[in-house]
């Protein structure tokens, strides 16, 4: 197997990269798919807590670059899925105990029997913004459609793009139809007319998240959720499947499109 | 606008002055004088090449014009002419020299007879020269920059929080969104185009766009230059 690494990143912290990281992983092995999740968030890890798993970590991501543990000792297996694993970060420790070497070494090894690796960044442009980017094959940027997130979305964009990362791909989160609806929110076109990237995936504002992060069973394993059947519909999409985006919004512009039929981005 | 005795351009390696006219030495120092005390902060630092043409200028009318660019913070890096007795008063007050580009031509072309000339131009002489830039082929993202000592051309957007400068004109395939700076070294004819101008910010040589006048800001193609010392915005149809 040749697995695909995906960093999960944003500009602006809070936007929904943990949130994201655990339903498109839970997803991801619900279609049948092997997938390692790793928090790469050192000193404030909490993608263990979202994926209910938090009482089962014995070993973390330093103890497994530091050679104090085997592979298989820091890949925490999930409850419902046995074909998903955590590796945890280290809550104690510092995020220069890991460097950008250590990752794609650690991802070159899980590469060979998985199918997907994603990684959870934390947020910033600091080290473990470059350890979460170095091993990338695949750039998810997550944001939320407000000004102050898209501006911050277009500068890691560009730190991205400059370190060979790019193009990258969006993942729009909290978006609340009614307020595009009556202008008072950035529509998906809007972000994409600013950030000229392919969107993945726009997921709803959706009040079950929360509950479900608190309960560790991420909402993408339930049917009810807006926000859960837009995450499934995400690990579709990057299954290669054609769906369509659960959304009102148009077209991008004409002139958009001119440019883009001339090659631009 | 009054005409100027002389022309102010940027090119790929500064600015050059030409002096192409047939006014006294002195009218032309002193309209040079004006022009460059009228854009103090655009001027300041740059370094001229000056253009003479075939005029004879003597030494001490050199040491003038030298003495005005220098006052004013510029620096003349090199006197080129077509003069024999003008590249020599040059040499004399130390400057760097260089024959006319116009007078090589009519040399060359004069030991041709007209048929060699006439071959040439059909095979060989069809191209023009141009002046050289650099080229970014995506979107200029917020935070990243990009300069030019020629003219810049960026193929997308160039985003809030973006910033193009270039020494000549400033092309942009896209949206500008961000700040633009064409005609950084003080070339007043520099301009900047977009397909959509919604600049945060835009200048040529030293006078700025003020951001609060709307109606500069198109969402269609539109082209911005210096007319009567203030930048307009015209939109093409
Ligand atoms: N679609 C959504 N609907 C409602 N709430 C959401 C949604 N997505 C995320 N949230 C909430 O937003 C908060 C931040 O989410 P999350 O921790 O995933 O962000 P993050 O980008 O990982 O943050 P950090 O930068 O701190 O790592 C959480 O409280 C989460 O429950
Ligand atoms: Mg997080």
């Amino acid at each position: 197997m040749a697995g695909r690494v995906i960093t999960i990143t944003s500009g602006k912290g809070g936007v929904g990269k943990t949130t994201a990281t655990a339903n498109i992983g839970i997803a991801l092995a619900s279609q049948g798919k092997r997938v390692v999740v790793i928090d790469a968030d050192i000193g404030l890890r909490n993608l263990d807590v979202i994926m209910g798993l938090e009482n089962r970590i014995v070993y973390d991501l330093v103890d497994l670059v530091e050679g104090s543990c085997q592979l298989r000792q820091a890949m925490i297996k999930h409850k419902k899925f046995n074909s998903l694993f955590l590796i945890p970060a280290a809550q104690t420790r510092d995020k220069m105990a890991v460097s950008p070497d250590d990752m794609v070494a650690l991802t070159d090894e899980l590469r060979q029997d998985c199918d997907y690796i994603l990684i959870d960044s934390p947020a910033g442009i600091e080290r473990g913004f470059r350890n979460a980017l170095e091993p990338a094959d695949e750039v998810l940027i997550v944001t939320n459609p407000e000004v102050s997130a898209v501006r911050d979305a277009d500068r890691i964009i560009g730190l991205i793009e400059a370190a060979d990362k790019g193009p990258g791909k969006l993942l729009l989160n909290r978006l609340k139809i009614d307020m595009v609806n009556k202008g008072e929110m950035l529509s998906s076109d809007d972000v994409y007319d600013i950030l000229g990237l392919e969107i993945v995936g726009i997921i709803p504002e959706d009040e079950l998240v929360l509950s479900a992060s608190n309960s560790g069973i991420p909402v993408s394993l339930n049917l009810d959720s807006k926000a859960g059947m837009a995450f499934n519909n995400v690990a579709r999409r990057m299954l290669g499947e054609d769906l369509p985006f659960m959304k009102l919004d148009a077209k991008p512009g004409l002139l958009r499109r001119l440019a883009q039929f001339f090659g631009g981005n | 606008m009054r005409d100027d005795p002389f022309s102010i351009k940027g090119s790929n390696d500064g600015l050059l002055l030409s002096i192409d006219t047939s006014e006294s030495w002195q009218t032309v120092t002193r309209a040079l004088a004006d022009k460059l005390d009228a854009r103090k902060q655009a001027f300041a630092g740059a370094i001229f090449k000056v253009e003479l043409w075939e005029r004879t200028v003597a030494k001490s009318e050199l040491r003038t014009l030298r003495a005005i660019l220098e006052r004013r913070g510029v620096t003349l890096s090199l006197v080129r002419s077509a003069s024999e007795s003008s590249l020599e008063a040059a040499k004399a007050l130390d400057l760097p020299t260089e024959l006319s580009k116009r007078r090589q031509a009519r040399r060359r072309r004069a030991k041709s007879s007209p048929k060699t000339v006439l071959r040439k131009m059909a095979l060989g002489n069809s191209e023009e020269a141009g002046s050289p830039g650099i080229m970014f082929r995506r979107t200029l993202r917020s935070g990243r920059t990009i300069h030019s000592d020629g003219h810049a051309i960026v193929f997308g957007d160039v985003n809030p929080g973006a910033e193009v400068s270039a020494v000549g004109d400033i092309v942009v395939w896209g949206s500008l969104r961000g700040v633009a700076h064409a005609g950084s070294a003080g070339d007043e004819t520099a301009v900047v185009c977009a397909l959509e101008m919604r600049p945060s910010q835009l200048k040529i040589a030293g006078l700025t766009l003020s951001q609060d006048s709307a109606k500069h800001q198109q969402r269609r193609p539109a082209i911005a230059r210096i007319h009567d010392q203030k930048i307009i915005v015209k939109a093409g149809d």
